[in-house]
This record gives C-alpha cells, sequence and structure tokens, in this order.
C-alpha cells in the first residue's frame, strides 16, 4: 500500500447553529503540513468534533473553507476518512467483508479487493480473524477492523474522533502506538480530536488547543519526541507535563484553585 | 470478552456440530410426539362420534375416514387445483403486500416527518378487521380473485410495513454515516447496508403477516368464487363428505405449516442477531 499525505488548509472556518447566540467557533484557522499527525485537544463542547466532523464533509461549515491538496471539502470522501469513538462494524458482514466495503462502494473488482483488503487486515494484525464474525472480536480488535476498513481507502487524511477513548488502558496505549506508525510508514495525515493530554503526546507531531466560547484554537505545541515513544520515558513526561499546564492555563483550571488560596489566606 | 478471543472461538465449540444435531433430533421427536397426541384425541373423538347413535352420521369428521379421503382426492386433483388457486391469491396478496409495505415502512423508518403523520392513520387502518373490506372489495374489483388478493393484501400488508419501519428504526446511524463515510451512493446504502441491516426484520414481518392473509384466505373463499381451498371445504360441507371437509382443513394445516417454517427459516438466514432467531 502507498499512501500520500495532504496539506491541510482550514481558512476562516466558522460553525454557528441557528438555535444558539454564541458561534460554536469563529474564524478557524489552521494549516497542517502533508504527512502530520496533528492533535486537536480541548474540553467537551470547544466544538473540536464539529470541526473534524466539518474536515470530514459529513457537516458543512457556516463560514470559510477547507483545502486539502487545494481541493475544497464538499463532502464525505473515501480520501479523507473518519474514524469514530465506536467501531460501528456490520455486524452481517465478516472481518474481510466488513474491511473491504468501502472498496465494493467504489465497484472494484473482487480480486483486488482481496488483495487490498488482506494487506489492511495485515497491518492491523487481525489475519487470524480475517473470517470471523464482528461480534466475536473484542472491542481493541473491533476497533482495528475500523482501522483496517478506514486504511484499505488508502486515504490521504484519517480523521480520528477520540476513537480509543471506548478501550481498556492496554489495548488503548497499543493501538495508539500502531496507528502512529502505520501513518508514518505510509505517510498519510493524522487529525485527531481528544481530550487525553497522553494520547496527544504519544501519537501526534504538533498539538493545538480549542478553547473558549465561541471556540478557538489558543496554544500550539510541537510534539518533538522521537519514535516510539512510551509514557514511561522522562522526555514524554517532561512534555506531557508542559502540555497539560498549556491546557488547564488555556481552559482556564487554574484560576478558581489560585482565588481561593487568596481567600485562605 | 478479552483481547484473547480466539478463531476457534469464533467458529463454536469442537464439537457444536454434534450438540446442535441432538438439539434437533431431540426438537424433532418433540414435534412428533405433539403431533401424536393431536392424532390419539382425534381418534378418541372419532370413535365416540361412531359410538354415539346422536352423532353416528357424523363420525366421518374421524381420523381414520379423514385419512382415507386423502387419495381419492388427490386421484380427484381436488387438493392440488384447489392448493394452486389458493396459492396464486396468497402469493399474489402476499406480495403486492411486500411490494407496498417494504418501501413504506423504509420511507417511515428513514423519515421523521413521514413516520409523524402516517403513523395515527395507519394505526387506525390496520385495526380495520381485513373482512370487513369485502363489501367495498366486490364493488371495486371486477372479478372475485381481484376483490381475494385486495383482502389478503391489505391484511398483511401492516406487519410489514410495521416490522420493517421498526427494524430500521432500531439500526444504529452511525452505519448510514460511516458507509457515507466510505462512498456508498444511495443506492449503495439501500442495497448494501439498510436492506441486510433489516431483512431479518423484513422476514418477522412477512412471516407475521403470512398467518394474517392465511387466516383471512379461506373465509374470503367461502364467498363467490368456485375455486380455492375455502371454496372445496364450503363444498364439502355442503355435500355432506365430512371427511373431505376434514381432508382439506388438514391440508390447509399442513401447507400453512411449511409456509411458516419456510420463513422461520429465511429469518434464521437473515438474523445477524446473537442468540438466534425470535
Amino acid at each position: 500500500m502507498s499512501v500520500r499525505g495532504t496539506k491541510i488548509e482550514i481558512q476562516g472556518l466558522s460553525q454557528r447553529y441557528p438555535t444558539r447566540k454564541v458561534p460554536t467557533f469563529n474564524r478557524v484557522d489552521l494549516v497542517s503540513p502533508p504527512g502530520e499527525a496533528l492533535a486537536i485537544i480541548g474540553r467537551s463542547g470547544c466544538g473540536k468534533s464539529t470541526l473534524l466532523h466539518i474536515l470530514a464533509g459529513l457537516t458543512k461549515g457556516t463560514e470559510g473553507r477547507i483545502l486539502l491538496n487545494g481541493t475544497e471539502v464538499a463532502g464525505p470522501s473515501p480520501r479523507w476518512v473518519m474514524m469514530f469513538q465506536a467501531p460501528h462494524l456490520y455486524p452481517w458482514m465478516t472481518v474481510t467483508e466488513n474491511v473491504g466495503v468501502g472498496l465494493t462502494f467504489a465497484r472494484w473488482g473482487k480480486k483486488e479487493i482481496a488483495e487490498r483488503v488482506n494487506d489492511a487486515i495485515s497491518l492491523v494484525e487481525l489475519q487470524e480473524f480475517a473470517q470471523a464474525n464482528v461480534q466475536d472480536l473484542s472491542g481493541g480488535q473491533q476497533q482495528r477492523v475500523a482501522l483496517a476498513r478506514s486504511l484499505v481507502m488508502e486515504p490521504e487524511l484519517l480523521l480520528l474522533d477520540e476513537p480509543f477513548s471506548a478501550l481498556d488502558a492496554f489495548t488503548r496505549a497499543a493501538l495508539q502506538k500502531d496507528v502512529r506508525s502505520i501513518s508514518k510508514r505510509l505517510g498519510f495525515n493524522i487529525v485527531i480530536v481528544t481530550h487525553d493530554i497522553d494520547e496527544a503526546v504519544i501519537m501526534a507531531d504538533r498539538a493545538v488547543i480549542m478553547a473558549g466560547s465561541p471556540g478557538d484554537i489558543v496554544h500550539e505545541m510541537d510534539v518533538d519526541l522521537p519514535n516510539p515513544r512510551d509514557r514511561t520515558d522522562p522526555e514524554v513526561q517532561k512534555l506531557r507535563a508542559r502540555l497539560m499546564a498549556t491546557f488547564q492555563e488555556a481552559a482556564n483550571y487554574r484560576k478558581p484553585e489560585v482565588a481561593l488560596a487568596g481567600a485562605v489566606h | 470478552m478479552s483481547e484473547a478471543a480466539t478463531p476457534a472461538g469464533a467458529a463454536g465449540e469442537p464439537g457444536a456440530a454434534g450438540l446442535a444435531a441432538a438439539q434437533g433430533l431431540r426438537r424433532l421427536l418433540w414435534g412428533v410426539a405433539g403431533i401424536a397426541v393431536l392424532a390419539v384425541l382425534w381418534l378418541i373423538a372419532g370413535s365416540m362420534l361412531e359410538n354415539n347413535p346422536r352423532t353416528t352420521n357424523f363420525a366421518t369428521f374421524g381420523l381414520i375416514p379423514t385419512l382415507e379421503a386423502f387419495p381419492q382426492l388427490w386421484a380427484a386433483g381436488k387438493i392440488q387445483a384447489a392448493s394452486i388457486a389458493s396459492g396464486y391469491r396468497l402469493g399474489m396478496g402476499l406480495g403486492i403486500a411486500i411490494a407496498i409495505g417494504v418501501p413504506i415502512g423504509v420511507l417511515m423508518g428513514r423519515v421523521k416527518w413521514f413516520q409523524q403523520y402516517s403513523n395515527s392513520p395507519f394505526q387506525f387502518l390496520r385495526m380495520i378487521s381485513p373482512l370487513s373490506w369485502m363489501p367495498l372489495a366486490v364493488l371495486v374489483f371486477a372479478t372475485w380473485d381481484g376483490s381475494i388478493i385486495f383482502l389478503i393484501a391489505i391484511a398483511s400488508v401492516w406487519p410489514v410495513i410495521f416490522a420493517t419501519a421498526a427494524g430500521l428504526a432500531k439500526v444504529d446511524p452511525a452505519w448510514f454515516k460511516v458507509a457515507r463515510n466510505l462512498g456508498a451512493s444511495p443506492l449503495q446504502m439501500l442495497t448494501k447496508i439498510i436492506m441486510p441491516a433489516i431483512a431479518f426484520d423484513i422476514f418477522s414481518g412477512i412471516r407475521l403477516a403470512l398467518g394474517v392473509a392465511w387466516i383471512v384466505l379461506v373465509p374470503a373463499e367461502y364467498l363467490g368464487v368456485t375455486s380455492g381451498l375455502g371454496y372445496a371445504i364450503e363444498d364439502a360441507r355442503e355435500t355432506l363428505s365430512y371427511n373431505h371437509l376434514t381432508a382439506l382443513v388438514l391440508t390447509i394445516g399442513c401447507i400453512g405449516y411449511v409456509l411458516d417454517g419456510t420463513l422461520v427459516m429465511l429469518i434464521k438466514r437473515f438474523s445477524w442477531h446473537r442468540g438466534g432467531a425470535n
């Protein structure tokens, strides 16, 4: 499998719901170079998930536009594929059929589908489950199938919406590493939306912090660490602490503590 | 479930096939035993009819005269002709019900405003006894066949509509989002996602519809027509050939049983729900 990344340009993107006074976010600008793994961190309700849905073409922004390699995102496309919090596999299909479903939509030949699907299944290390019923797989294995289902389309951009938050800690750590290494090996972009600082540090090349109402990008930080990353590594922990401090500052976490401390004295 | 789930676990426990066969055999034995009890009761009732001087004229209702009537009816081609005539009406009526019911059900399950507008009128129409449409059907349709097919269709369309809509309502909306995300066209969404997702529910609805249609068919055939199982029963009653009557009743039971069994098989075939059908 060979994939190339894409240059992502978010230009003046706004999103407002007619029923709400304050826009979800207002005039967001963001550029991500080809092959970058970008993490968008923020608390619930800051609009990060909406931003991701607009990137995937599943929702429309009210203003502004998104360019991928210069082409405007006008709707969903197998070139930019989203992975959700839950795997959402089709239970009447085997692992192989689930992984190949996007290619059957594109009317590929049976033989070509079989080859590509095989590659994708090996990539996520599920060869021995290829013919299994997806309902017999564990949560982590199911999310691997969902990953393979996205990767088989050879997307330029993989969008991840808190994709591992429903998994246990061990499975989550393993998948975070695997997705990063696969993306680096194949060269596609990642945009991952998360509220988990660890996830950003393990997976991303750069982290941006979204906060406020309307939401905006308030900080960004390069995650310049060697690969593979281990969360016990002191370098990783140092960067994690810095990112956490920035995140809390952005989210105005410290202010009430300071005020409280002042009141006691 | 753990990460360590094995393919062997996925394919079923060792010896699962043997276990399933044993279970199948046990189910068959229970079925045969149940039918045997029914047959013995019938036999007893028959002999009581025969031995009571006041009911001895009706002795041919018994099991043995009934079984004797089968070869006679078969040789005369009566069972075949009646079954074909009834089968045609049933098939046409059910076919129309499915052709109308599935799209309406899909619409109800997918389009919120349609669901809200149609729910009350549909629930109202559903509660009208199908046979009460009879006078209207006779006025509207030129042939008796047409009226009967209409009655079967209107009786069986509701379970199909409601089962389809209910099936769609249970579907994970993210399945559509994922499919759209992976480039499914609206037609592919229908054929590759919606239909396989709810085939189980549609067949469950058709199974209910078949039950209702089969119930409506026989009384509908008492009127007007000169063919079909309902007519043949009425004819047997008028000619006082009670053993023919019971043989035909038995035929109705057998055909219904086989049709229902076929649908149960289809439901199982298209079920992806864990824990099997029902």
